[in-house]
């Protein structure tokens, strides 16, 4: 789950991180009113989750009440990268002496958090990354110990080679440490991370991924979700126990299980036709959940044909071929389904399937291809 | 010869009187896994299918002499359970729980790593020794014994695979599921060295997916480090950057963990990568003959 950089900045302020004063506005007369009492040069900034949003013309420097009035004006209502600008931050615009980053992910081979940091900030890190790996120093945190002072100073001291200086912002990684931990996040970055002239550490900007998986235990991180339309599609049918993307082909798939849903999409591909999207039934076999699963794959305009793959393991064919009938008892579809059953209860499966007249064949890569034929027609 | 587990395998099932423990326990037995012992707190005294249920693992470590634990508690608890088991000197845990937060994960690997243990998943198929033991929730009809090792970060994509093996008689030593989130036990490397040093295996077949480096390591050690012939396939060339795609672990990240890039990584390493999972029978019938040459 993402949030977006007003929301990050209000967790790093409740952990103690300094950053600089902000208002959130929705409207040019929010601007105008939060610049007039700001009474300074401020920068306007687009609030959408996407990334590249200076690039896009979504944050402007203000001198004036006037500026931050026309920024107000260009930036919201703005697209970027298909998201439509409906809030932006107007933020106290901070002198700067110098840039520097520093970020906290999840590590899948040192399984462990990585602090990042450095002096190259301001810039997108993944560009440092590829151009000048040895500019970025890793560190791997003991999650028994957490890190500890010593460790964030050695780092800081490393950035800001003077020890007042790596002080405050070694105190600025333990605590963006603590939240990382005690939100369950998956990223937290501060880039960038600037030195002002008057030797102050400020936080200017902020992101922060969180893990689905724990959302279960982070009722205030879970009530900063501001989904879009696809997330929301896609949030439905978790609750419904079914993951689902949307994407921008036109055959619908249904598959149990995550790779062979990929599988299923590659090949789809692979005998050039485009797939719709991603939906995995999971693992049980409730009949519903196809119920749930037809309703959205047929829910999708662009969808041309239906292709339905099933492996059955703990899954039961019968089972799934119980929850087709009954979807196409309910859904009038002229779709055309192509169904291909294997594994636990096959046989009776695919004999249930006959009183419906479905196309059905043995094996994905005949079903890929049926479904694109049928496509087509 | 296998690796991992086998007949002598003593396993306990944790969470063996849930809905899930206790229907796989009955699926694992009935192939012939021998299981002594199950763990719910409070239901010390009862038993599932004949197999006797203690209230912690340090009892039935110490009553049965279980060195494998299954773990089919729900998430939130599923950190407590892995290192209960490791605490109570069980040797292989394997955890079959969806949706473990990572940080739970993190927490757990150097613990298990100061105790020696090893863990597989979470949120995991398992894994079989066809003829031998179970231990997940594998379909156990589309495995049979034979020569090729498997390792997979899928559970369907898997039986597709392996189904395929079978159909086309090549009969398998262990297959192993070993998940989809981004921090998880034995990877592939890991397996890859035991069934490089598992005189029964002839050959590997290597699923992966979008997300992570795990591929590009994996095919570097193969040319490394390998004398076996290995096949792979990668799923998710078509999964758009940035999204979840049902594994918490595949996911395309800042542009990175595509596809094309683990696809790239293994035919650099003289790993074929089948286009579909119906090409990797032949992929692996030419890689051995080539070998008997």
């Amino acid at each position: 789950m993402k949030i977006h950089e007003y929301q990050a900045r209000q967790i790093f302020r409740d952990y103690g991180i300094p950053v600089p004063d902000s208002v959130l506005c929705y409207t040019v007369s929010e601007v105008e009113k939060a610049a007039r009492d700001m009474n300074r040069m401020v920068v306007v900034k687009a609030q959408v989750l996407a990334g590249g949003r200076g690039k896009a013309g979504g944050v402007k420097l203000a001198r004036t009440v006037e500026d931050a009035v026309t920024a107000g004006k260009q930036i919201l209502g703005m697209d970027i990268k298909g998201y439509t600008v409906e809030k932006v931050l107007v933020a106290d615009a901070v002198n700067i002496a110098k840039e520097f980053y520093v970020g906290l992910i999840n590590d899948r081979n040192t399984k462990s958090v990585i602090l990042m940091a450095s002096a190259e900030g301001g810039v997108e890190i993944e560009e440092v990354a590829k151009e000048t790996p040895e500019k970025i120093i890793k560190f791997s945190i003991n999650p028994l110990t957490g890190l500890l002072d010593y460790q964030a100073r050695n780092v800081a001291l490393e950035l800001f080679g003077d020890i007042k200086l790596a002080n405050k912002a070694a105190s600025i990684f333990t605590k963006l440490y603590k939240l990382y931990v005690e939100t369950d996040a998956t990223l937290a970055e501060i880039n960038p991370l600037v030195l002002t002239p008057e030797n102050e550490v400020l936080a200017i900007d902020g992101k922060m991924n969180f893990d689905d998986n724990a959302l279960y235990r982070q009722p205030k991180i879970l009530a900063m979700r501001e989904p879009d339309e696809d997330e929301l599609q896609e949030i439905a049918a978790n609750e419904k126990g079914l993951a689902y993307i949307k994407l921008d082909g036109n055959i619908g798939c249904m598959v149990n299980g995550a790779g062979l849903a990929m599988a299923t999409m590659d090949m789809i591909q692979l005998y050039g036709g485009s797939p719709a999207n991603f939906l995995d039934i999971g693992g049980s076999s409730n009949p519903q959940k196809v119920i749930d699963a037809m309703n959205i794959l047929l829910g999708d305009k662009n969808v041309k044909a239906v292709m339905i793959n099933i492996f059955g393991g703990i899954t039961r064919c019968d089972d799934v071929a119980k929850g087709l009938i009954k979807a196409l008892e309910i859904i009038i579809t002229d779709v055309p389904i192509v169904v291909r059953l294997s594994g636990t209860n096959a046989a009776e499966g695919l004999e249930l399937l006959k009183q419906t007249g479905l196309p059905t064949v043995s094996s994905m890569s005949e079903a890929a291809k049926k479904a694109i034929e049928l496509s087509k027609r | 010869m296998s690796i991992l587990v086998n007949k002598d395998t003593k396993l306990v099932v944790q969470g063996i009187t849930g809905r899930d423990g206790k229907f796989h326990t009955g699926r694992m037995k009935e192939y012939g896994t021998n299981i002594v012992a199950g763990v719910s707190p409070g239901k010390a005294g009862e038993s599932v299918d004949g197999i006797p249920v203690f209230n912690n693992v340090a009892a039935a470590v110490k009553a049965t002499g279980a060195n494998t634990s299954i773990i089919f508690v729900p998430a939130p608890y599923a950190a407590d359970a892995i290192l209960e088991a490791s605490e109570a000197g069980v040797a292989l845990v394997i955890a079959i729980s969806e949706g473990v937060p990572v940080q739970d994960m993190i927490r757990v690997t150097p613990i298990l790593k100061q105790n020696g243990t090893l863990l597989i998943g979470p949120n995991c198929p398992g894994l079989i020794t066809p003829g031998e033991a179970l231990i997940g929730i594998l379909p156990a009809m589309i495995f049979k014994p034979g020569n090729i090792g498997f390792i997979s970060r899928s559970g369907t994509l898997t039986y597709e695979v392996v189904n395929l093996l079978t159909l086309n008689d090549f009969g398998q030593t262990t297959c192993v599921g070993i998940g989809g989130d981004p921090v998880a036990g034995l990877y592939f490397i890991d397996l890859l060295e035991r069934f490089e040093n598992d005189p029964a295996t002839k050959a590997v077949v290597l699923i992966g997916e979008i997300g992570g480096d795990a591929e590009e390591q994996a095919a570097q050690f193969i040319a490394e480090k390998m004398t076996k012939p290995v096949v792979a396939f990668i799923a998710g060339q078509t999964a758009p950057p940035g999204k979840r795609m049902g594994h918490a672990g595949a996911i395309i990240s800042s542009g990175s963990g595509t596809a094309e890039e683990k696809i790239a990584a293994f035919n650099k390493a003289g790993v074929p990568v089948a286009k579909e999972p119906a090409e990797i029978p032949e992929l692996l019938r030419r890689k051995m003959a080539e070998l008997s040459k």
